[in-house]
C-alpha cells in the first residue's frame, strides 16, 4: 500500500519569471476524498500563483474548519499559514491585514464555515472592504461532518439519504454584492479555464475579493436530485462571459469586436478582458450585475464568471488612513514617541 | 483525434518501453518485480521462456531496452535491467524441474541446424518438445557459437555458458561438433525436413595498406585472435599492442590483450570517441583497465623495420558533418603520428560469408551476396531453408539471434506441417486489474527516487592476470533489491473508462509528471499534441485519447513520462482509472515452461 506521491515531476516543465516551477507552488498530499471539488480549486490556486509569479512567502492562507478550510494545506506549502477556528478566519485575517499589510490574503472557506457559524464575521469583512481575497467552496453541505445540509443547500436539493431540504438557500454571491463588495464572482470547480484568471483577478483586486465556487462533494453530495453535484452543475451554468487575465506588462494584441468584449482595467495597471456572453449585463454597473444574478437564480440557472468589479473602493486601509508602513515594521521608537511627544499632543487638545 | 485502439495488443505494449525495444520482447518489469520478492527462480523462467540465455545475457546483453528505459526520460539513468538479469541467474534455485524433460515423443521431421551459436540453440529449444529429430552441426568443439569463441571469458565464464547451453541440449539434440558443413546441397539432399542457417556472420575484415604483408606475422584478425585465445592457440601478445576499431570487438581485444602480457595497449580508431560503436560501459570498462582510446586517428601504414612489425602511422582528421549529418573524417594537416607496437589486432568489422552455400539450390543472394531473408517468417526463397541471427541480416548480437530463433522455429513447425507460414498465431496477451482496496494495489506503485546502483567489479590487480576471472561481481541481493525497486512497473497499465469518468479532474490534479488532460479533440495529432498541459514532444510515445465525454472534451493521456504511480487511480472518484496488469509474451513454436 502506498499514498506517497512521487517527487518526479515532466522534465520539461516551464518555469515562471521567479524561474520556479509549478511544483514549487504545491502542498502536501491532500487528504481530502478522491474527486472531492476542493482539490481541483487547490490545483487552479497552485496554476493561478504560479502564474502571477508570486513568492511564496508575500502571501498568507487563511481558513476555517471544514473540508474546504483544510486545503490550504494541500497549496503553497511555502507560504505563510492559519487554520482557524469555525466560521473565524476573517476576524484573523482582519488582525493580521491590520498587522501587517504588504502580504497577500488568501482566504478559504466553506459554505458551512461561512453561511452559518461564520455568517457574522464574513458580513463585517465586507462591510469593512479588508483587502483579501475569500473564495468559498461551496458544496452546499457540512462535508467534513458527514454531508448535513447547509445554509447554501437549494430548497428542494435532495440529500444521499434522500431527505429533501425545505428551507431557501442563502445565495453568497448576492448577499455579497448588496453588502458591497468591490469584486464578486462566481465559478465552478470543474472549469479551471474560468477559475483561474478569476482567481489571479481576484488577488491583483485592491479589496475584497469574493469568489463563490460551486465545488462538488463527491461523497456526500454528488447524487442525482442534488443541486451541487457535478452532472446538475454542468448542466446549469451558464457564463456572464469567458475572461482572460492580462498582466501588465502584456500588450494587447489581439482586436476583438466592440459591444462583446469588455476591458476592465485594475488598480495596478493590469487588466480583465471579458468576451461577453450575456449581452445585457455590464460587470462595472451594480444593479446591473444583481439584476443579472437574479435573472438566473430565476431561472434555475448558476451564472458564473465575473459578476461585478469596482476598481475605485477603497480598501480598509485606506478608510483608516493608517500608515504606508506595516504597522508590524513600526519599531518601538516610532509607536512610543515619548512624553515630550505626548504633551504636544495634549497641549494641542486644549 | 479517433480514440485510442487499446484492443490492439501493441498500444500497451509499447507502453513497456522495455520489452519493446527488446527483440525478444522479454517482460522485463514482471521478472524485476520477481527479484524484488526474491523469487529467483521464477524470474529467471520468465527470461528462459522468452530469452533462453539469463545467465549469459544478464553478464552481456547489448542491452537495447536500458536506452528505451522510461525511467531515463524521468531522471538520469535508466533500470540497470541487464544487470537484474544477471541476479536472476546467479541466485536461482532448481530451474531444471521447470524445463521441458527429454524424451519426447517423436513426430517424425528432422531437422538440421548449421551452426551452434544462440539462433540455432533457439531453434532446437522451442522444437524439441515438439518431437523434433534435431541436428546440430558446428566446426567448433562444443556449442555456444560467438558466445563461446568471441565472448571472453572475463566477461562470461564458462561455467555459465556451459549451464546455459547444455539446458538445450539435453533436451536430445544430436550434436555434431568439430564438423564443418561444406555443402548445404548434400544436407539438402539427405532426409531433413527443413535446415536452418545460424552460422552467423564469422569473417573479420582486413586492413589491406602498406606492409600488411611484410608484417603479417604480427598483425591479427581481431574475431580470429578471439576465438584463438578462446579455444586456447594463442596465449601471448607483444607487450606494445594496438587494436584498431571502435566497436566492442575491440573493446574485448584490447581488455583480453591486457591480461595476454599487453602493457601498453591502445586503441585506435577513426571516428570520435562519442560516436565510437562499442557501447559505453564497454569504453568504460577497457579504459579503466589503462587502456587509452586515441580517436579520429586514421590508420595509414604498418611501419617495418628489418621483416619486423615496428608500429603504425596515422592521419590525424575531425569529423565534418554536411547539411544532412552526414559525417566525413577531414584530415586536420597535423603531420603523421607514429605509434609503437609489437602486434596489431585489426577489429574494424565483420562480414557474412557463405561459401558453403551452393549458389543453385534456390536461393536467391542479395547485391551484396546476402541471402534473401523474409523477415517474419525467416524463410529463404527455398521453402525448405530457414536463416536465424547474423547469417540473416549481417552482425547484431545474442539478442536478436535469439528472437530470430524463436520466429524461425514457428516456420519451421508450420512448415513441417503443412500450413501457411504466414498464419502466425498473435501474442499472448492479458490485462488484469490490480486493485486490492483503497490505496492498495498488487504492486508496489512508490516510486523510489534512488540513483542507478553501480555494479561492483573485482580488483584489477587479480583480473588482468587471469583471463578467465570475471570481472563484474554483479549486484548482491539488497542492491539488487532496491536497483529493482526503481522498476517504474511499466506493464502496470493506466486503463481509461470513459463511461464511468465524471470530469472531476481528480486525476489532472493528482498526477505528479503531468501527463492527463481533458480538452477539446483536435483532428491533427500534432496539434492536440501542443494543447495539453505539457506539450507532447516526444513523438515516438504515444497518446492514449478517450472518446467524447459529456462536456464534448476528450481526455488525453502522454504516456511520455507516465510514472504508473497508480495516483490517478486512486483519486478517481469512480475507478475511471484502473491500475491493470498487461502482461505480452511473445508465441513460441511450443510451451516451454511449466
Ligand atoms: C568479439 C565479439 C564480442 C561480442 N560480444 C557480444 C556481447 O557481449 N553481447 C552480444 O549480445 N553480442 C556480442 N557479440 C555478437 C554475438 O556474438 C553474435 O551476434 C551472436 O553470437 C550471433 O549468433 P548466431 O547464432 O547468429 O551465430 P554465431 O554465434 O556467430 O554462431 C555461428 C556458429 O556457426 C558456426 N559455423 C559457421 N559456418 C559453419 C559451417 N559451415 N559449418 C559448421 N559450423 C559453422 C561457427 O563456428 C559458429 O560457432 C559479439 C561478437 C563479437 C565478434
Ligand atoms: C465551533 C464549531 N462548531 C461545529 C463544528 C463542527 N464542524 C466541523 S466542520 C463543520 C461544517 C463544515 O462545513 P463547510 O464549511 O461547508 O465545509 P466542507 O466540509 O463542506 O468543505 C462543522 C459544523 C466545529 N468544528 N466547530
Ligand atoms: S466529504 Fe465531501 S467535501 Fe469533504 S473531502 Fe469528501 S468529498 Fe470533499
Ligand atoms: S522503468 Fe521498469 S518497466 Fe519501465 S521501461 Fe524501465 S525497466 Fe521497463
Ligand atoms: S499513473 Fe496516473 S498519476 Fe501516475 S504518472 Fe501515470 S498518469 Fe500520472
Ligand atoms: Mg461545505
Amino acid at each position: 500500500m502506498t499514498y506517497i506521491r512521487p517527487k518526479f515531476r515532466h522534465p520539461e516543465l516551464p518555469k515562471n519569471k521567479l524561474g520556479y516551477s509549478v511544483d514549487f507552488y504545491e502542498g502536501a498530499l491532500s487528504t481530502l476524498c478522491a474527486g472531492c471539488g476542493h482539490d481541483s480549486i487547490s490545483a487552479a490556486v497552485v496554476e493561478a500563483c504560479f502564474d502571477l509569479n508570486i513568492e511564496p512567502h508575500r502571501l498568507a492562507k487563511l481558513s476555517g474548519i471544514g473540508c474546504s478550510s483544510k486545503t490550504p494545506a494541500y497549496f503553497l506549502s511555502n507560504s505563510h499559514g492559519f487554520n482557524s477556528v469555525h466560521g473565524r478566519m476573517p476576524s484573523v485575517a482582519t488582525g493580521a491585514n491590520l498587522a501587517n499589510r504588504d502580504l497577500i490574503y488568501f482566504g478559504v472557506s466553506g459554505d458551512g464555515d461561512t453561511a452559518s457559524i461564520g455568517m457574522g464575521q464574513f458580513v463585517h469583512a465586507i462591510r469593512r472592504n479588508l483587502n483579501m481575497v475569500y473564495i468559498v467552496m461551496n458544496n452546499g453541505c457540512y462535508g467534513l461532518t458527514k454531508g448535513q445540509d447547509s445554509a447554501t443547500a437549494d430548497e428542494g436539493s435532495k440529500s444521499k439519504a434522500g431527505s429533501v431540504n425545505p428551507f431557501q438557500a442563502i445565495d453568497l454571491a448576492s448577499l455579497s454584492l448588496e453588502l458591497g463588495a468591490g469584486f464578486v464572482a462566481q465559478s465552478f470547480s470543474g472549469d479551471k479555464k474560468q477559475l483561474i484568471p478569476l482567481i489571479k483577478a481576484a488577488i491583483n483586486h485592491r479589496g475584497f475579493a469574493f469568489i463563490n465556487v460551486i465545488s462538488p462533494c463527491v461523497t456526500f453530495n454528488n447524487n442525482p436530485g442534488s443541486t451541487k453535484s457535478y452532472d446538475f452543475v454542468r448542466q446549469h451554468v451558464e457564463a456572464t462571459a469567458t475572461l482572460d487575465f492580462v498582466p501588465e506588462m502584456e500588450e494587447i494584441t489581439t482586436n476583438y469586436n466592440e459591444g462583446s468584449t469588455q476591458q476592465v482595467k485594475m488598480h495596478d495597471g493590469s487588466s480583465i478582458r471579458l468576451h461577453k456572453i450575456a449581452q445585457d449585463w455590464d460587470p462595472q454597473n451594480r444593479i446591473s450585475a444583481i439584476n443579472a444574478i437574479q435573472k438566473a437564480r430565476s431561472e434555475g440557472e448558476i451564472l458564473t464568471g465575473l459578476i461585478y468589479i469596482d476598481e475605485e473602493l477603497g480598501e480598509l486601509h485606506e478608510v483608516l488612513q493608517t500608515t504606508d508602513t506595516p504597522l508590524n515594521q513600526l519599531t518601538e521608537e516610532v509607536l512610543c514617541p515619548g512624553s515630550e511627544a505626548l504633551s504636544e499632543i495634549n497641549a494641542g487638545l486644549r | 483525434m479517433e480514440p485510442t485502439d487499446v484492443n490492439n495488443p501493441e498500444y500497451y505494449h509499447k507502453v513497456v518501453d522495455c520489452q519493446y525495444a527488446c527483440p525478444a520482447h522479454t517482460p522485463v518489469p514482471e521478472y524485476i518485480r520477481l527479484i524484488a520478492e526474491q523469487k529467483y527462480t521464477e524470474a529467471y523462467m520468465i527470461n528462459w521462456e522468452s530469452n533462453v540465455f539469463p545467465g549469459i545475457l544478464g553478464r552481456t546483453c547489448d542491452r537495447p531496452c536500458e536506452p528505451a528505459c522510461r525511467r531515463g526520460r524521468v531522471e538520469e539513468e535508466p533500470v540497470a535491467i541487464c544487470r537484474l538479469k544477471r541476479v536472476a541467474a546467479d541466485n536461482k534455485g532448481d530451474v531444471k524441474k521447470h524445463m521441458p524433460v527429454a524424451p519426447f515423443k517423436p513426430n517424425g521431421k528432422k531437422i538440421a541446424l548449421v551452426g551452434a551459436g544462440p539462433a540455432s540453440l533457439t531453434v532446437a529449444r522451442d522444437l524439441a518438445a515438439l518431437g523434433y529429430e534435431l541436428h546440430l552441426y558446428d566446426e567448433q568443439k562444443a556449442g555456444g557459437g560467438f558466445m563461446r569463441s568471441q565472448i571472453p571469458s572475463f566477461r562470461l565464464p564458462e561455467s555459465v555458458l556451459d549451464e546455459e547451453v547444455n539446458y538445450i541440449l539435453d533436451l536430445g539434440i544430436h550434436t555434431h561438433f568439430n564438423t564443418y558443413v561444406k555443402s548445404l546441397k548434400s544436407l539438402l539432399d539427405s532426409d531433413y525436413d527443413a535446415v536452418f542457417v545460424g552460422s552467423g556472420a564469422p569473417k573479420g575484415r582486413d586492413l589491406d595498406i602498406p606492409g600488411r604483408q611484410e608484417a603479417a606475422a604480427n598483425i591479427h584478425i581481431g574475431i580470429n585472435w578471439l576465438s584463438n585465445v578462446a579455444f586456447e592457440h594463442i596465449h601471448k601478445i607483444g607487450k606494445k599492442v594496438i587494436v584498431l576499431g571502435g566497436g566492442n570487438t575491440a573493446m574485448d581485444c584490447c581488455r583480453t590483450s591486457r591480461r595476454l602480457g599487453g602493457e601498453e595497449v591502445k586503441v585506435v580508431v577513426r571516428s570520435p570517441f562519442a560516436e565510437m560503436k562499442a557501447s559505453p560501459w564497454e569504453k568504460e570498462d577497457a579504459m579503466h583497465e589503462d587502456i587509452p582510446i586515441m580517436d579520429n586517428h586514421v590508420p595509414k601504414t604498418f611501419v617495418v623495420e628489418n621483416g619486423k612489425l615496428k608500429g603504425m602511422t596515422f592521419e590525424k582528421v575531425h569529423a565534418v558533418y554536411n547539411d544532412k549529418g552526414k559525417r566525413s573524417l577531414v584530415p586536420t594537416g597535423e603531420p603523421e603520428v607514429f605509434v609503437e607496437a609489437d602486434d596489431v589486432l585489426v577489429a574494424i568489422g565483420q562480414e557474412n560469408s557463405f561459401p558453403w552455400i551452393e549458389r543453385d539450390l534456390g536461393i536467391e543472394f542479395d547485391k551484396w551476396d546476402m541471402p534473401v531473408v523474409n523477415e517474419t517468417t525467416f524463410c529463404s526463397t527455398n521453402p525448405k531453408v530457414f536463416f536465424g541471427g547474423d547469417a540473416a541480416f549481417g552482425p547484431k548480437n545474442v539478442i536478436t539471434a535469439v528472437a530470430h530463433g524463436h520466429q524461425a522455429a514457428v516456420s519451421i513447425d508450420l512448415h513441417c506441417k503443412g500450413e501457411d507460414l504466414n498464419k502466425r498465431l498473435s501474442p499472448f496477451v492479458n490485462l488484469v486489474s490490480q486493485k486490492m482496496g483503497i490505496h492498495e494495489w498488487s504492486y508496489d506503485s512508490a516510486v523510489v527516487e534512488d540513483v542507478r546502483y553501480v555494479v561492483p567489479q573485482a580488483d584489477k590487480k587479480v583480473t588482468l592476470k587471469d583471463r578467465k576471472k570475471e570481472v563484474e561481481l554483479g549486484f548482491d541481493g539488497l542492491t539488487g533489491f532496491k536497483e529493482a525497486q526503481r522498476c517504474l512497473n511499466c506493464d502496470m497499465q493506466t486503463v481509461f473508462s470513459e463511461s464511468k469518468c465524471i470530469e472531476c479532474d481528480a486525476c489532472v490534479d493528482i498526477c505528479p509528471t503531468a501527463c492527463i488532460t481533458f480538452t477539446e479533440n483536435a483532428d491533427d495529432e500534432s496539434d492536440l499534441r501542443n494543447m495539453l498541459k505539457v506539450p507532447a514532444t516526444n513523438k515516438t510515445q504515444d497518446l492514449l485519447v478517450s472518446g467524447v465525454l459529456p462536456t464534448k472534451r476528450v481526455m488525453v493521456k502522454d504516456e511520455n513520462v507516465c510514472l504508473h504511480c497508480g495516483l490517478c487511480a486512486e483519486r478517481c472518484p469512480t475507478s475511471a482509472w484502473d491500475m491493470q496488469k498487461f502482461f505480452y509474451s511473445v508465441t513460441k513454436a511450443s510451451k516451454v515452461c511449466h
